[in-house]
């Protein structure tokens, strides 16, 4: 079965190819369905394939197969082929990717209805799907990051979807050069990891790393660069600024790219790449570090802003973080049950909003939303199953998730734990005040708005109800021992974190020691619910941004970074731009050519003043030049 | 034709190279001060005949014909100089009126 | 049809032809005819080629015997890349310049050019290779004269003078090396087997490389090249930057690099650092660019300045990329002058300030800029991706900061190309542009051959990099400093 491999991301190249050429000419049904057909294809496939690395995992194999295309580049001693890996990891990612993306087809179908673009919405939709395919399902360094390209390019088309406003396409331009500055650091690492074990190939690359010592440099060179790649992509400070931005594109795609799929990738590429990043316990340690700063600083953020897919953007961001930071302790089955969860949870909670959005005929502000619960029950239903998971109160997904990825970090340093604690604290409280703002309380938009609004069709509340499902269920797939599950999870990617496993300090807690943390953090959630709710349910203050002292100004302008980089990295830049060409370019080097050529113009003028025309004076020159070639022959003969 | 030779060779050379150097410099002389075309033509032809006079002296005193072979070449060049050199000076008064050197000073930056 | 003097007579004997030829229809049609059977008769010699062999299709006239000149020429896996490019691209100039009712004489120039061109790439011998390069530069003279932008005549004039500078000192190492030369001959084997002493070897690099730095260009010699491109008509403009700048680097490869390795040793690191500051310093100046030629050009100063790093990086990756990148740079430039060209002729100007919101009325414009535009920037699964990374992979294996600085480009790239996209394409329509029409016809067909090669280069770069494999290992065993 592992020779359909390439049928999974060619489906979604086709359908990408059929839509995108016959945008205008196809009838809109057919468009929609071609679109997600694909795309349920693929997941169909993605699931035989699942079912075969599953079977070999159960025989106790390590489920790893290999399939080969074609030679892409080879020069001199380097060739690469074009070929698939298909592992417990990739297997996993597959079935998010082309599962939930096809959700998001569906929604989308219904969602982008009325727009002129339907066509190449659903085309670019099929582009990213393939190009994720790619990221996920290549079996080296340089195809994964044709895919990492790839989406990043899809991004950027899809945020800046209505091309026609301005704001909107220097985001996508923002998100693309953003992603960029990481693309170079993964480029680096890709030289660095050739020059080191002389090939790309996972399977040549993960056991040689594992030969290497600890704190190896060359090791420590190619985590950094792929660490920063993983911020580009991964929206993590200092490079997460353009995740909030991102928000410009329509929903499905906030859900699918930017809280789902995409920007998982840096997480998946170390979660692959664990062996090299478990070597260099420095990189670890910047990991963990910069993971829990996006994740507080987000969560922060997240606390005073009104657009309701602002909120879910740095929700998203902090979420990230947290993944960043079980990697940056060694949890590595923590972080990647935490990318699925999040998939499930926030692609939930961002198609909500979309659905809130599409019902307050595309009011994005909360202060003018309220008071939904009874109009949009569907909605209401599945985005509070969302918001608890999320805010990791059990029994729903996120809570074992996060908990597992706190686990560890108390066991790397309380001071992380305490610190991730608090994020959570923070997180339970911007879900629960997102929540209370749109659906408790009365409503606050026009009359017309009130008069408009509707529970969305089925296309969209479906999506919202299998994706609800899997978040409250989620959990499931890695219980842990302490609350007597299997870990199912854990077991089965347990090949890909081996060698990791064994070099690492094992990770051990009392069974008491946890469950006083999970008590600590799930009272810590309740509360911070409760009180959000509280709070926010009676439209008290909700509608003044200016009132509030410092650190309210801090958090609502975002820190100021977007300006702090403005004026650190854009001005600087655009002025030297200027300079170079005006100054340097023009007035110097170019003056300078010039100069030579006015030389010669300069002395030809004053030569050629002997040219007067004056025949006598010619003759007179004549003369003196015949005597003085006279003289001269006198004195040397 | 001996009597020639002897009649020439009787005066001493010295007393031709001075003569001619001094018609050869007042052709010189002329040719830079003064501005009527035709008489700087004169000072050429004055040139020219100098250095002839001085060919025939030494082809004499040395007993050589070649020297005096060259004297016709140079005389036979003088006389198309002095034909296309007139041609010109007739064009030129046609269309400036004048044989002043001065008025010819178009062809220059 | 296997002597490759046809290659050179075809193209001459067209221009001949066609320089007669006042239909400005007729004249199209000829033109495009002759530039396909061109592009016909080069196809035996591709697939007769060996790769792994030495030069081919070697077919020698003497010329001036006296001096033992003879016209020496040959093909082998360094320049077989770029007669195909020259090949392909002027099919695609010709038909970039139907908008305009031109006579037979302009489509003589270019085929003109295109001699003059295919003798550099193919000479072995460096008389033969010196009046190439000087022919070359005649007709496209003519062509921005007599076709450019207003101020045509003082641009042409220092571009003309500036490159012809260059060129001289080039004859001086020529004959120089003539002089050196035991066999009194000018062929490049008894050049590059000459045994030279480390000074003379110094003043000859700088003879040489001024010549092909000006033509390149690379960074203090660059200031002819905005002015040019922005004077020059299309078609003038995509055989500068698409094909005749190739010269330069081809230039780099087969000459001088060869001949004066120990001046190379020298002088080597200092052109290295020139060019990999140029990247950088190029694309700074294109940030802010108000005219759409002009900021195309100073992308292509940082492009060709990567190509050029990677030359002097002189190992089997860098010039195998350098190779590649030569051929996917000038695709790239002939699509997006291309489409500039259609949008100054739609709006009536170049400046991004008077454009925006294009993609409303021109659809299937938008889609190929878009394409053609993230292969300049290097977006895998394009051609632009497989140079730069083999480029940069290259100079990484000389030095990891000169790759990390090298690299900016990639992020620059993105900066300057998505704004020109941008300020062009994207945004709210001008109302005056309500009526600009979408491509239609031929430029549908150009701008797809372009996208076509573009994604099929970037898909399979093998094809291309196969041919030239064997000559760049030999020739850098062969060659080392």
């Amino acid at each position: 079965m592992i020779e359909l491999i390439w049928l999974i991301p060619l489906l979604p190249l086709l359908g990408f190819l059929i839509n995108g050429l016959g945008q205008n000419v196809l009838p809109k049904p057919l468009i929609g369905i071609l679109g997600s057909g694909v795309v349920f294809a693929s997941f169909l496939i993605s699931c035989v394939l699942f079912g075969e690395v599953n079977t070999a995992r159960s025989a106790g194999e390590a489920g790893t197969f290999t399939y080969q295309l074609f030679d892409w580049i080879s020069v001199g001693s380097f060739n690469l082929s074009f070929s698939f890996l298909l592992d417990p990891l990739s297997a996993i990612m597959l079935l998010i990717v082309t599962g939930i993306g096809f959700l998001i087809h569906l929604y989308s179908y219904s969602y982008m209805e009325h727009d002129e673009g339907f066509g190449k919405f659903f085309s670019y939709l099929n582009l990213f799907i393939f190009f994720m395919l790619l990221l996920v399902l290549g079996s080296n360094y340089l195809i994964m990051f044709i895919g990492w390209e790839g989406v990043g390019l899809c991004s950027y088309l899809l945020i800046g979807f209505w091309y026609k406003n301005v704001d909107y396409s220097s985001a996508a331009k923002k998100a693309f050069v953003m992603n960029r500055i990481g693309d170079l650091g993964f480029l680096i690492a890709v030289f660095a990891i050739i020059a080191t074990f002389g090939s790309l190939e996972f399977g040549e690359v993960l056991p040689a790393a594992a030969q290497l010592p600890m704190g190896d440099t060359a090791l420590l060179l190619i985590t950094l660069m792929l660490f920063i790649a993983a911020t580009g992509k991964s929206a993590q400070l200092p490079l997460f600024t353009w995740l909030p931005d991102a928000m410009a594109g329509p929903t499905p795609v906030s859900a699918l790219i930017h809280a789902a799929t995409m920007v998982t990738a840096g997480i998946y590429m170390i979660a692959r790449s664990n062996i090299l990043f478990t070597l260099s316990p420095i990189t670890m340690q910047i990991i963990a570090v910069v993971g829990l700063a996006t994740a507080l600083l987000a969560a922060c953020i997240a606390i005073t802003q009104n657009d309701i897919k602002k909120v879910l953007a740095y929700s998203t961001v902090s979420q990230l973080g947290y993944m960043f930071l079980g990697l940056g302790v060694g949890a590595f089955t923590g972080a990647f049950f935490h990318v699925l969860t999040h998939a499930f949870f926030k692609a939930l909670l961002f198609l909500g909003a979309g659905s809130v959005i599409h019902a307050m005929s595309n009011e994005q502000d909360m202060r003018m939303m309220g008071g939904l619960k009874k109009k949009l029950p569907i909605t209401y239903i599945t985005m509070l199953i969302g918001t608890i998971a999320i805010a990791g109160i059990p029994p729903l997904s996120g809570f074992f998730s996060k908990d597992e990825i706190l686990a560890y970090a108390f066991f790397a340093s309380p001071v992380f734990w305490v610190l991730g604690f608090i994020g959570a604290l923070f997180t339970a409280f911007y879900m629960f005040r997102l929540l209370a703002l749109t659906f408790f309380g009365k409503f606050r938009g026009t009359e017309e708005q009130k008069h408009h609004v509707h529970e969305s069709p089925w296309q969209m509340t479906l999506p919202l109800i299998v994706l609800a499902v899997f978040a409250a269920v989620g959990g499931c797939l890695n219980i842990p021992a302490a609350l007597h599950g299997n870990s199912w999870l854990a077991q089965f990617l347990a090949p890909i974190f081996a060698d990791s496993q064994t070099i690492a300090q094992p990770f051990h807690l009392e069974h008491t020691t946890e469950y006083i943390l999970m008590a600590a953090s799930t009272v810590g959630a309740l509360a911070m619910a409760f009180y959000a709710i509280n709070t926010y349910r009676r439209n008290v203050s909700v509608t003044d941004t200016s009132k509030g002292g410092v650190l309210y100004k801090l958090s609502y302008h975002k820190f100021y970074i977007d300006e702090i980089y403005q004026a650190l990295v854009v001005k600087p830049l655009d002025a030297a731009s200027r300079a170079f060409y005006k100054v340097v370019d023009r007035d110097g080097i170019d003056r300078l050519v010039h100069a030579v050529g006015d030389f010669f113009i300069l002395s030809g003028r004053g030569i050629r003043q002997v040219q007067n025309g004056h025949v006598g004076f010619y003759i007179f020159m004549m003369v003196v030049g015949v005597i003085a070639i006279m003289v001269y022959g006198f004195l040397h003969v | 034709m001996d009597h020639i030779v002897q009649n020439i060779q009787g005066i001493p050379l010295n007393h031709y190279l001075i003569f001619c150097s001094i018609v050869f410099a007042i052709g010189v002389i002329g040719v830079l001060i003064r501005r009527n075309v035709i008489i700087i033509m004169m000072s050429i032809e004055l040139m020219l005949n100098s250095v002839n006079l001085l060919l025939a002296a030494f082809s004499a005193y040395r007993g050589d014909a070649s020297g005096q072979v060259f004297v016709f070449f140079v005389m036979a060049l003088a006389a198309a100089e002095v034909a296309v050199g007139l041609a010109i000076v007739i064009m030129v008064y046609r269309n400036t009126k004048s044989v002043d050197l001065e008025s010819l000073s178009k062809l220059r930056w | 049809m296997d002597n490759l003097f046809i290659l050179l007579l075809f193209p001459t004997l067209s221009a001949i032809v066609l320089s007669f030829v006042k239909s400005s229809s007729l004249a199209r049609g000829f033109g495009l005819g002759a530039s396909l059977v061109q592009l016909a008769l080069t196809i035996p010699f591709v697939c007769a080629f060996i790769p792994n062999a030495e030069v081919q299709f070697e077919q020698a006239l003497p010329w001036i015997s006296t001096l033992g000149i003879s016209f020496h020429i040959g093909i082998d896996g360094i320049s077989l890349p770029l007669v195909l490019l020259t090949n392909v691209l002027i099919p695609l100039i010709i038909l970039s310049g139907f908008r305009k009712q031109h006579t037979g004489s302009f489509y003589a120039l270019i085929l003109f050019m295109q001699t003059g061109l295919l003798l550099v790439f193919t000479a072995l011998d460096a008389f033969s290779f010196y009046v190439g390069w000087e022919i070359a530069l005649i007709p496209i003279y003519f062509i921005c004269a007599l076709w450019g932008g207003p101020d045509r005549i003082r641009v042409n004039l220092k571009f003309f003078v500036y490159t012809f500078l260059g060129s001289i000192f080039m004859l001086i190492g020529i004959i120089y090396l003539y002089q050196q030369n035991p066999n009194k001959d000018f062929e490049w084997t008894s050049f590059i087997h000459l045994i030279l002493s480390e000074s003379e070897q110094r003043w000859l690099f700088w003879a040489f490389f001024l010549a092909f730095a000006i033509k390149i260009p690379i960074l203090p010699f660059h200031t002819w090249q905005p002015d040019t491109y922005t004077n020059a008509p299309a078609a003038g403009t995509m055989l500068l930057a698409g094909i005749m700048l190739k010269m330069g680097v081809y230039g780099l490869i087969r000459w001088l690099i060869p001949i004066v390795p120990a001046g190379v040793a020298a002088y080597g690191s200092l052109v290295f650092v020139l060019c990999i500051v140029g990247i950088v310093y190029a694309s700074i100046i294109a940030f802010q660019q108000q005219d759409a030629k002009r900021l195309i050009a100073y992308s292509s100063i940082a492009h060709v300045g990567l190509i050029s790093a990677g030359v002097f990086a002189w190992n089997t990756t860098g010039l195998q990329g350098a190779i590649l990148q030569m051929v996917n740079h000038g695709i790239i430039v002939v699509g997006l002058f291309f489409v500039i060209d259609i949008l100054e002729d739609r709006t009536g100007t170049r400046l991004l300030d008077g454009l925006g919101g294009l993609a409303d009325r021109m659809k299937k414009l938008a889609a190929f800029f878009l394409i053609i535009i993230m292969a300049g920037i290097g977006l895998p699964l394009t051609n632009g991706f497989i140079g730069e990374f083999l480029l940069l992979k290259g100079l990484f294996q000389v030095h990891v900061w000169a790759m990390a600085v090298a690299g900016l480009t990639l992020i620059f790239g993105a900066v300057y190309m998505l704004r020109l996209f941008q300020k062009t394409m994207l945004g709210p329509m001008e109302s005056k542009y309500g009526a600009v029409k979408d491509i239609n016809g031929y430029e549908v067909l150009l701008l797809g051959v372009v996208v076509i090669l573009i994604i099929v280069i970037g898909v399979y770069p093998n094809a291309l990099l196969r041919l030239s494999e064997a000559s760049v290992t030999r020739l850098v065993q062969q060659i080392s400093f």
